[in-house]
């Protein structure tokens, strides 16, 4: 018996119970539909927050205070490190240094408040993050001489203060109380999560450190922004700002006490979070896969009680064990193949839909289906339909043919 | 009725001219704590081309034999050869063989598959042979052969009793088997449509020899036959 006409004989005698068909493959489109959401959704994910520490800058090296757990009382980062590692004769691979400190404060305009981060930063910051300026202009380095009091708006923050995004240069805000000239506004970049770069507030790097973020150690700074000269020199800046500052701080060999951050090591770590994320949320589908099949196992079982008889007089007529097996397999498979192939496009189309909603939230996630996806989804629920096929066939495939042909 | 012409027998020629040798037949089946012997012991040749009616009270043991005979089960012990093989202790798969290609089977309520067409009913005993080509050819020769040429591409549920039989009787040869056997094949027909498929039935085997058993309750039924075989608690009931 060729597999063409198994196929056709198992369209056939769907067909004769359509609406049980129907419901049957209702399951499994909605665990393969649930499936292909989920992990197309998770993809796209994945993607928007690679995209998004792309734009970080592929050349950047994060250097934050304290090592690992082990490493009691960690030095801190000072601006005299700082300096150190943009001297070009210890660091030839860094090309740029940026030291940054923060603290989180309440900016008011008129009636209008609120809480954002504000960051201390040296004119080095604009090019090192990559900040571009939608008005006004960046910190100068008369501003850090000065330690004026000036500051650069995130659009978010001028939004929530004044309502727009233009004509702010020269207002005055307060931060923390104390009045603050707009000198520029910095350019939307968009995205959300874990730092949002439009709700924020630089200012100079001295007027924070006189004014605003005290740090009981001088010349503390929270975070080293490092700019290699290359992409490719990232490895070898890392080198030398690791050795830089294991001289300077005078820490034990394998101790210490600061933590290099680069561009690869977010990227890893925002896959490993996305990729659980993903397989999570794919798991928690495959439950409603796994439920679809044990539906087409259900009717399958039904079908071949009903079907008693039929089996009995197919025995009778010479079929062989795995004649009635193949036909009742090929059954469960088309049942499951047509809910595969219903879900995968089901699955699609949430996709589409909660990139809608994402989008309406300003994260932009557009979901990634991929050959491999559709592939897997088909094979897999080819399988779930061939699994939960495999008892009931097999018990159609053991009857006696007398006890068969008798059944009424 | 050219369709059988070419194919009929030789049959096996091992056989000897015996289609049916069943020596010392037993068949116990166990239900629960108590054992039943459907068949004791009995024994029972049938000739080529020959037409015998099976005959006997309910629960003496007939449908068992039937059973066997058309190798559909097994006997518990004893020896049978059908068309000159030995077929008692063959396996499931080797009986399903031997069924295809030996055994036409008619029952009473057709046994038809409602879904498929006459052509692809006649059709299935061929697709279990393992033949890759010319079984259609084949099963509109069979359907050709019972009267049937003008309703091949029908569904069983557009025939009348007569015609479903007819199917059936097509279905039964069309693997151009060593026996036909036939339980009840008018149980579930009129008076009129009883006696056409009587006379198909004797036709076939006056024309092609084919062998013929059918088993019935009765009488005027196995009064077409050569043959009578009375069969009573297990054992053939010997004429006195």
């Amino acid at each position: 018996m060729n597999v063409w006409q198994a196929i056709l004989e198992a369209f056939e005698s769907l067909s004769a119970n359509k609406l049980r068909a129907g419901l049957t493959i209702l399951g499994i489109v909605i665990g393969v539909g649930a499936v292909i959401a989920m992990v197309s959704v998770g993809r796209g994910a994945q993607a928007t927050i690679t995209e998004s520490i792309n734009g970080i800058g592929t050349n950047l090296i994060f250097v934050f205070r304290g090592g690992s757990e082990d490493v009691r009382n960690p030095k801190p980062i000072t601006l005299q490190d700082a300096e150190a590692i943009a001297d070009p004769f210890q660091a030839p691979s860094v090309n740029a240094v940026a030291p940054v400190i923060q603290d989180s404060a309440k900016i008011t305009f008129g009636r209008e408040s609120t809480n954002t981060s504000v960051y201390g930063v040296t004119p080095e910051y604009s090019s090192v993050r990559n900040y571009r300026v939608s008005e006004g202009e960046f910190i100068t380095q008369e501003n850090m001489l000065g330690q004026a009091s000036v500051t650069l708006l995130g659009s978010d923050v001028a939004d929530k203060l004044f309502g727009r995004q233009d004509g702010l240069v020269g207002e005055t805000v307060r931060i923390e109380g104390q009045p603050f000239r707009v000198i520029g506004v910095l350019e939307a970049k968009g995205g959300s999560g874990f730092s949002n770069a439009d709700n924020q507030v630089l200012i100079p790097f001295s007027t924070a450190q006189a004014r605003l973020i005290h740090h009981n150690i001088a010349d503390q700074v929270d975070l080293l922004l490092v700019e290699a000269v290359s992409p490719k020199a990232v490895p070898d800046a890392s080198d030398e700002v690791a050795q830089i500052l294991r001289t300077r701080h005078r820490t034990a060999i394998g101790a210490d006490d600061f933590t290099l951050l680069t561009q690869q090591d977010f990227l890893s770590t925002a896959s490993t979070i996305t990729n659980v994320l993903t397989i999570f949320l794919g798991g928690v589908a495959a439950i409603s896969l796994l439920v679809g099949g044990i539906g087409i196992m259900n009717i399958m079982l039904v079908s071949v009680t009903e079907r008693t008889r039929e089996i009995g007089l197919r025995k009778a007529l010479g079929a062989h064990k795995s004649d009635i097996m193949i036909q009742f397999l090929t059954e469960s498979a088309v049942l499951s193949l047509i809910g595969g192939l219903i879900g995968i496009i089901l699955g699609y189309s949430i996709g589409l839909g909660v990139s809608q909603i994402a989008k309406a939230n300003n994260a932009a996630i557009t979901p990634s289906i991929g050959v491999d996806i559709i592939l897997i989804a088909t094979l897999f629920s080819t399988a779930v339909g061939l699994f939960f096929g495999l008892y009931p066939a097999n018990r159609a495939a053991n009857l006696e043919p007398v006890e068969a042909l008798r059944y009424e | 009725m050219s369709f059988l012409g070419e194919q009929t027998p030789p049959r096996n020629p091992q056989s000897d001219g015996w289609v049916i040798q069943a020596e010392n037949l037993v068949k116990i089946y166990q239900m629960g704590q108590v054992q039943v012997r459907a068949l004791n012991g009995l024994s029972l040749s049938i000739h080529c081309g020959e037409v015998v009616a099976i005959m006997g009270p309910s629960g003496s043991g007939k449908s068992t034999l039937m059973n066997i005979i058309g190798c559909l089960d097994r006997p518990t012990s004893g020896e049978y050869m059908l068309d000159g093989e030995p077929v008692s202790k063959l396996n499931d798969d080797q009986l399903a063989t031997i069924r295809n290609r030996k055994v036409g089977f008619v029952f009473q309520s057709f046994n038809l598959l409602s879904r498929a067409t006459a052509l692809a009913n006649v059709e299935l005993p061929i697709r279990y042979s393992g033949m890759r080509r010319g079984g259609r050819e084949k099963a509109r020769q069979a359907l050709e052969a019972v009267g049937l040429a003008d309703r091949m591409h029908h569904h069983p549920n557009e025939l009348s009793g007569g015609q479903q039989q007819r199917v059936a009787i097509a279905r039964a040869l069309v693997n151009n088997p060593a026996i036909i056997l036939a339980d009840e094949p008018t149980g579930n027909l009129d008076t009129k449509s009883g006696l056409e498929i009587m006379e198909l039935l004797l036709n076939l085997n006056r024309e092609h020899g084919t062998t013929l058993i059918i088993v019935t309750h009765a009488a005027d039924i196995a009064g077409h036959t050569q043959r009578i075989i009375q069969i009573r608690d297990g054992v053939v009931e010997q004429p006195e």
